[in-house]
């Protein structure tokens, strides 16, 4: 190795909880005092008995505090300030102008019943993006209330009921048909929406075979809900074999579109035969992360489950958008209002900025990179890569298992993660459970990250294995160069110590 | 394809980088690079897009082009709430709300994220004291979800499939809430009935909840304040009452009113659900939406959570505190079809907002807030009564009123459409979903509105129902 590895030390500001800062009586908010015709006794516009005791126990502090506080907390939360190549969720820039856009009053300050002629400009948006995912999947309209991923495949299942149901079917479909590498909420929503759950094993190609699909599929069969490409890299090149089989047994066929990244402006999910499909806006449309939302899963279907939507409908009559609540067979809401309007909005100036053209290359530089990382991945010691007998390219992932170093070291993917912080470089990906390949990691470049950054990213994970062979305590015992050294979680699933918050807290260390 | 200009957004379209990179992949073009995908598997034809507007310059005014066809509540009066409420977001709510760090975070270890866990920690423990209960989960996607949830844990929990529900639920939130109790065709489906509300105060019927509960009922849930704005005065009454019959009490609740009102915690509530919008989020057009539920430190629920929650823990370092997800093998992460419900995105990057929130506010701040929205609704209700032939319907409101126009002959409709003429947005139309209340509409009422707001109101509304 040529390059020098990052010399990185954390903030590290030994932060309180800020329910343990403060002084009595200090203020960083100040309520306007009611004008002298406003003002009355507030007992007395209260019924009797209601009036709240204790005062809640939160912090007193000045402004500068608050804001300090919660500056030193974002400091000591790396994001995506170092290398962040963490597989399935497509690490993306979160482009700046989208975050000044989406802050105007204009969005910001807008209440989502307000007469629709002043709602003008945020419908056409809503409707002209979801032109854009029209054109990208094939499907005939799309939806974005669903606030993310798991509740687009939710909203599928809730669609699968709705139109069955219309059939007079529901009774007997009662079983979802999915992948063990597909998305654990494809199960987890299927189940949470009255559907028993069957879930196909790989074969020896790295997907299910299409004989353990036609053999789980029946007149009980309600969906297939399946990703493709698998967080593996690997695409089944049998999907349509598999829709046809699903679609003769009278079942709908879902598309969890996570990894579309790989593959924008390649396949489109109608064309597959799909009936539905969803898009993540804060993965691969640039929407940020936020630690975990606001998202929003795009589920997008074809005619014939046009009328089971959710309601309302974004429509456009004659240069006039409206919001279309009419829907005598939809299934009502999965979540209040039409969405997080945000996230479309940045998606959608996404698509703008790239084009065609932009949306290709990044799908190609995505793959590009993934299958670079590989050529070098590969060359560590110990590092091998899932199903290596398959030797077509992978798509924008790769997945990876460090189960020889383990062996040799006795260091696990976990300590792995711990060590590579201390590099600015933040963890990798490993696997959802359950794990098919031994001590996985399952990075992902996209498109946004350059080669300097993923070769700096290789050149830790090489150096992290080679200490593991010649220092595996210091690997044991990351992060050294971090906010916090490593945590203990022995605890957490304790009733006696588990606290999710800190009065639970203080109660059970016996200080309250 | 010959390719303009880099794109900013990505830095490997440096020119001649791409090739580098091809090259020590040893393929000659990206497109071998898909021979995983079969010919028949590609589009017949590429989709259509609108040209890009690759430079920012351009794309910015696009963007405020198509955003300025909006009003807003800056550029209007309004007083629209009923399930997203116009509050003022502190300034340093927006700046950590932008700090990159939060803004672009997934999933590091519990070092690297630490300083974000911290602060969804934080998001729970003030909640916890808010609400007065010390479990409290990450947040889901709204307060409808956060109920559809709620009851769902409660049916696991009394393994009972009934559910009462106060009858005046917003239907939006009743909508979500079918969705999550599944149709009646399923095995696990819930049965939603509904409790009468009592007329005069637009509170719960207890003698009708008492008639109707029965050792089958699972979860009986409440609102303080209702969603047409009325401040439950039976929520000790209606607790007792439930728990008397087995079941569990839910109550949903404005975190706003608890400077001023009594908690959950306190009235015995068991299971505690409600927004997060106020607590610092901007409207967004409905997109600001999240939804809280929160408990007992009690096995008997903490089990039963669907979301992620994070637990203080100790590290390495004596005396030294960190974080670590608690319970996570009960989430569908842990367990796919048998976890509880399901997790995943949310809305995280709130909860640090409401968490700063909640800390400049402070004991001092909910209550001072809440008094003074309680006065504003008052004031606002006072002057409004005074217009010939409008009355407000409920004695005791919080933020909200339901003001009946029946006497004036107008609709709302009407009343509405006159009122955005002179600028102002008047409250939801309750007319088609609460038909009983006629033409009534749903004024909100907060700390935004100064007495001149409810004033110029006043003064327009005399105008349009002359």
């Amino acid at each position: 190795m040529t390059r020098k590895l990052p010399k990185y030390q954390a903030a590290s500001w030994d932060e309180p909880i800020v329910l343990d800062m403060g002084r009595p009586g200090r203020r960083a908010f100040l309520a306007p005092e009611p004008e002298p015709d406003v003002r009355a006794d507030v007992d007395g516009l209260l019924p009797a008995g209601v009036r709240r005791k204790t005062a809640p126990g939160l912090p007193e502090l000045s402004e500068f505090e608050v804001q300090r506080h919660y500056n030193h907390l974002s400091q000591m939360t790396l994001g995506m300030m170092g290398i962040n190549l963490f597989g399935t969720c497509t690490m993306k820039y979160n482009p700046r102008v989208n975050e000044r856009v989406t802050a105007r009053p204009e969005l910001a300050e807008v209440h989502p019943n307000q007469p629709e002629e002043t709602l003008q400009g945020v419908l056409e948006i809503v409707h002209r993006f979801d032109g854009f995912l029209r054109e990208l999947s094939g499907m005939d309209r799309f939806v974005f209330q669903p606030g993310g991923g798991a509740d687009a495949a939710y909203t599928h299942a809730c669609v699968t009921r709705a139109y069955h149901a219309s059939r007079g079917e529901l009774e007997q479909r009662t079983e979802v048909i999915t992948t063990i590498q597909t998305h654990p909420c494809s199960a987890a929503t299927a189940a949470a929406a009255g559907f028993d759950v069957i879930t196909l094993p790989l074969g020896p190609n790295g997907y299910p075979t299409l004989e353990s699909l036609q053999a789980a599929v029946s007149d009980k069969t309600a969906a297939l809900m399946v990703g493709n490409p698998d967080d593996m890299g690997i695409y089944n090149p049998e999907i349509k074999q598999w829709i046809a089989a699903v679609h003769d047994a009278g079942g709908l066929c879902f598309y969890d579109h996570a990894n579309f990244n790989g593959v924008m402006t390649r396949i489109k999910a109608r064309e597959l035969g799909f009936d539905a499909c969803m898009f993540m806006l804060h993965k691969t449309f640039a929407g940020p992360k936020g630690g975990g939302g606001p998202a929003v899963g795009a589920y997008g279907c074809a005619e014939h489950l046009v009328p089971f939507l959710p309601r309302p409908l974004v429509v456009e009559q004659d240069g006039r958008y409206a919001l279309d609540y009419d829907g005598p067979q939809s299934v009502g809401r999965v979540r209040e209002y039409w969405g997080n309007v945000p996230v479309v909005v940045k998606a959608y100036s996404w698509v703008r900025s790239l084009g065609l053209e932009g949306l290709r290359q990044a799908a190609d530089l995505s793959v590009i990179a993934n299958n670079y990382m590989e050529t070098r991945l590969l060359e560590i010691p110990g590092v091998t890569k899932s199903h290596p007998q398959i030797t077509s390219h992978r798509l924008e992932m790769t997945r990876y298992s460090l189960e020889q170093v383990t062996e040799q070291t006795g260091i696990d993917v976990h300590d792995i993660q711990n060590r590579m912080v201390d590099y600015g470089v933040d963890a990798p990906w490993l696997a959802h459970e359950p794990w098919l390949i031994p001590e996985p990691i399952t990075p992902e470049p996209g498109e946004l990250w350059s080669k300097e950054d993923i070769d700096t990213w290789i050149d830790v994970l090489a150096d992290v294995v080679r200490e593991a062979h010649e220092d595996p305590e210091t690997v044991k015992t990351a992060p050294h160069h971090q906010a916090i050294s490593q945590v203990d979680a022995s605890g957490v699933d304790d009733p006696t110590q588990w606290a999710t918050t800190w009065r639970a807290h203080r109660r059970k260390q016996g200080v309250a | 394809m010959t390719r303009s200009s880099a794109h900013p957004y990505m830095a490997n379209s440096a020119p001649a980088l791409e090739q580098e990179l091809l090259d020590a992949v040893g393929v000659a073009t990206a497109e071998e690079l898909f021979e995983q995908i079969p010919a028949d598997h590609r589009p017949r034809e590429d989709p259509k897009l609108p040209p890009a507007l690759r430079s920012e310059v351009e794309l910015e005014r696009h963007l405020r082009g198509l955003l300025a066809k909006n009003g807003s509540t800056e550029s209007h009066l309004s007083f629209l709430g009923r399930g997203v409420w116009p509050h003022h977001v502190p300034a340093v709510c927006d700046e950590i709300a932008q700090r990159t760090e939060f803004v672009t975070s997934e999933w590091g270890t519990p070092a690297s994220d630490h300083g974000r866990n911290q602060a969804w920690f934080e998001f729970a423990s003030q909640l916890g004291e808010l609400v007065d209960m010390e479990f409290v989960g990450l947040p889901v996607y709204s307060w409808g979800c956060a109920l559809g949830h709620a009851v769902r844990m409660a049916a696991r929990i009394t393994e009972r499939r009934r559910v009462l529900v106060l009858a005046d639920l917003d239907p939006e939130r009743l909508a979500v809430l079918r969705t999550y109790c599944e149709p009646p065709e399923t095995r696990t489906h819930l049965t939603i009935e509904f409790v009468a509300v009592d007329p005069s105060t637009g509170g719960l019927d207890v003698a009708d909840l008492e008639r109707q509960l029965g050792d089958d009922v699972a979860a009986v849930y409440f609102e303080s304040p209702t969603s047409l704005g009325v401040i439950e005065a039976q929520g000790a009454r209606i607790a007792q009452v439930v728990r008397a019959a087995g079941a569990e009490t839910i109550a949903g609740v404005d975190p706003l009113s608890l400077g001023v009102l009594a908690p959950p915690g306190e009235l015995g509530v068991d299971i505690a659900v409600g927004s997060t919008q106020p607590l610092g989020i901007h409207m967004y057009a409905g997109g600001g939406t999240g939804g809280f539920i929160a408990t007992r430190d009690e096995e008997r629920y903490a089990r039963q959570y669907p979301t992620l929650q994070v637990s203080i823990a100790p590290t390495r370092t004596p005396g030294e505190h960190g974080f670590a997800m608690a319970l996570f093998e009960q989430s569908s992460y842990g367990k796919r079809e048998d976890g509880n419900d399901w997790t995943g995105n949310s809305v995280y990057l709130w909860a640090v907002v409401n968490a700063v929130y909640m800390s400049l506010l402070g004991p001092q701040g909910f209550a001072d807030l809440g008094e003074l929205i309680l006065q504003r609704c008052h004031y606002a209700a006072r002057r409004l009564a005074e217009i010939d032939g409008v009355s407000i319907r409920y004695p005791h409101a919080f933020k909200e009123l339901v003001v009946d126009f029946n006497g004036t002959g107008r609709t709302v409709a009407e009343i509405n459409a006159a009122l955005l003429q002179r600028g102002i947005f008047g409250g939801v139309d309750l007319s088609s979903d609460r038909p009983e209340l006629g033409q009534s509409a749903l004024y909100c009422v907060t700390e935004v509105h100064a007495q001149e707001d409810v004033d110029r109101l006043v003064s327009a509304l005399q105008e349009v129902v002359r």
